[in-house]
């Protein structure tokens, strides 16, 4: 008899009797970053006295780990700003791990000391360590990254990886100042032993969420990719179109005025200072939970219900994005929505762009259509593979 | 199973942690070299869940097999092979250690 089953939790379900009530927690230790790149929405600097001020300390860290736990979380995403920037970093994955949840690290590798990565060895993490790459030259990362000595700190802290055996996976963020590092970034990644596929980019990036300064904003405006430029350069990759029309035909339909359509609230997010999102990139204060004051099962519970009654109110979402069968291929969204314009419910136009750009890529929409003026889009995404869809 | 007695006690490694979550046990390795891969955890079905919360470094396996024979109205055959065969898959996967043993 077979007591005992090694399951892979994202391939084979784990749960018979339905599903915990909060099923991962992704935590933003720090906003901080020891990198100040030009596209980014979290990076304040290493020494914010105002945000080491805020940010939660060691023990209310555990208790919000415990408490996740104790509602069934099984797996936690330490990510920042530079999550390594806290000097209790270890304390607080040794925590973790010994509560029995599996650790998902998001990093620039800049800080990763032998003694993390013998930590990592001894108690291993569970997931693949995830790192962002900025370039593959000083010129190039320093550069994107504004932090001179960042490349050779990363590329220090990869080897650490590497020599302890830390299965770790790479992610590039594609910047003007790095954009022809991609084919040495891509070669590169292909030696890594844990990469199961070539590495994924950002690009399309979002505005910052929490209010700040114009000229911070302006910064990432410039660091847009332009749309029919970024799709140029992921659709040239062997499979991806094959790979998107599958996608399409699968998820993206009309949603009509509903707002939420993802899995916000199954999860969740904590943000450096102890207030539950439903995800980590909706900083709208009117859906966030102070867990100084309440506790994780009660923003857990409270949030997700009401995210699904959210309804648009604002006639350009309800003239356009609720009836854009581009829905799904869409990165807009209301976390998007709200970092753009301080709203839920208002197209990101910059993401319309993209998502466009992207449908007439694999022959969804001719040149000067709109996608939510389309009445034939289910005959289109039926004849995607008969390249009779136009 | 050879070396596997009835007398011999166990309690769960500390290389491991066991979580109940919605009535499943998951068992979630602590230390390198328990899973192998990362993405892979522990599940014990009914029958290991009952011999799995009596290993509690008090109950000889022999004991164990006492208890759940009575309260499941089981041969006690069958249920000390089940507990001898489970104990054998948790020790080769480091999940268990003998206390005080001789």
């Amino acid at each position: 008899m077979t007591y005992i089953t090694l399951r892979n939790r994202y391939n084979q379900p784990l749960f018979t009797k339905g599903a915990p009530v909060l099923q991962y927690l992704d935590i933003e230790l720090t906003e901080r970053c020891n990198n100040a790149c030009k596209h980014c929405f979290i990076n304040l600097p290493i020494h914010d006295q105002n945000a080491l001020a805020k940010e939660l300390n060691t023990a209310d860290w555990q208790d919000i780990l415990r408490q996740a736990a104790d509602l069934g979380a099984l797996s936690v995403k330490f990510t920042g700003g530079e999550p390594l920037l806290r000097d209790d970093f270890a304390e607080l994955y040794l925590y973790a791990r010994r509560l029995g949840m599996t650790v998902k690290l998001f990093t620039n590798a800049r800080l990763i000391t032998n003694g993390l990565a013998e930590m990592f060895s001894r108690i291993p993490p569970l997931e693949k360590i995830e790192i962002t790459v900025y370039g593959m030259h000083p010129e190039t990362y320093d550069v994107a990254a504004c932090a001179p000595g960042g490349y050779v700190e990363f590329r220090r802290g990869v080897e650490r990886l590497l020599e302890e055996g830390i299965p770790f996976i790479v992610k590039g963020a594609l910047l003007p100042d790095n954009m022809d590092d991609r084919e040495e970034f891509e070669e590169w990644a292909k030696t890594i032993p844990w990469m199961e596929n070539r590495p994924s980019y950002v690009m399309f990036f979002y505005q910052r969420g929490r209010p700040c300064n114009l000229a911070l904003r302006q910064k990432i405006d410039h660091a847009r990719i332009n749309p029919e430029k970024g799709v140029a350069l992921i659709s040239s990759r062997p499979d991806y179109r094959d790979e998107m029309k599958q996608f399409c035909q699968q998820f993206t339909h009309p949603s009509g005025a509903q707002l939420f359509n993802c899995g916000a609230g199954i999860g969740g997010g904590i943000d450096a200072y102890g207030f539950y999102q439903p995800c980590l990139m909706l900083r709208d204060p009117n859906l966030t939970t102070n867990l100084k004051t309440t506790s994780l099962r009660e923003a857990v519970l409270n949030t997700r219900p009401n995210l699904l009654k959210m309804t648009a109110s604002r006639p350009d979402f309800l003239e356009r994005c609720a009836h854009c069968f581009l829905r799904g291929l869409c990165e807009s969204c209301p976390a998007a929505s709200y970092a753009e314009h301080g709203c839920l419910d208002q197209p990101v136009e910059y993401l319309c762009q993209v998502a466009h750009a992207k449908a007439r890529d694999i022959g969804l929409l001719d040149e000067k259509e709109k996608a939510w003026e389309v009445q034939d889009w289910k005959e289109r995404l039926e004849n995607l593979n008969t390249k009779e869809s136009l | 199973m050879s070396n596997i007695h009835l007398e011999s006690v166990y309690v769960p490694s500390d290389e491991v942690v066991a979580r109940v979550i919605m009535d499943e046990l998951i068992i979630v390795p602590l230390a390198a070299g328990i899973g192998d891969m990362e993405d892979e955890l522990y599940t014990l079905n009914e029958t290991g869940k009952a011999i799995w919360y009596r290993l509690d470094g008090h109950l000889s396996l022999g004991q164990i097999a006492d208890v759940l024979a009575e309260e499941y109205d089981a041969p006690r055959d069958e249920i000390e092979c089940d507990v001898l065969g489970l104990t054998a898959e948790l020790l080769r996967r480091r999940m268990l250690i003998e206390v005080n043993p001789v």
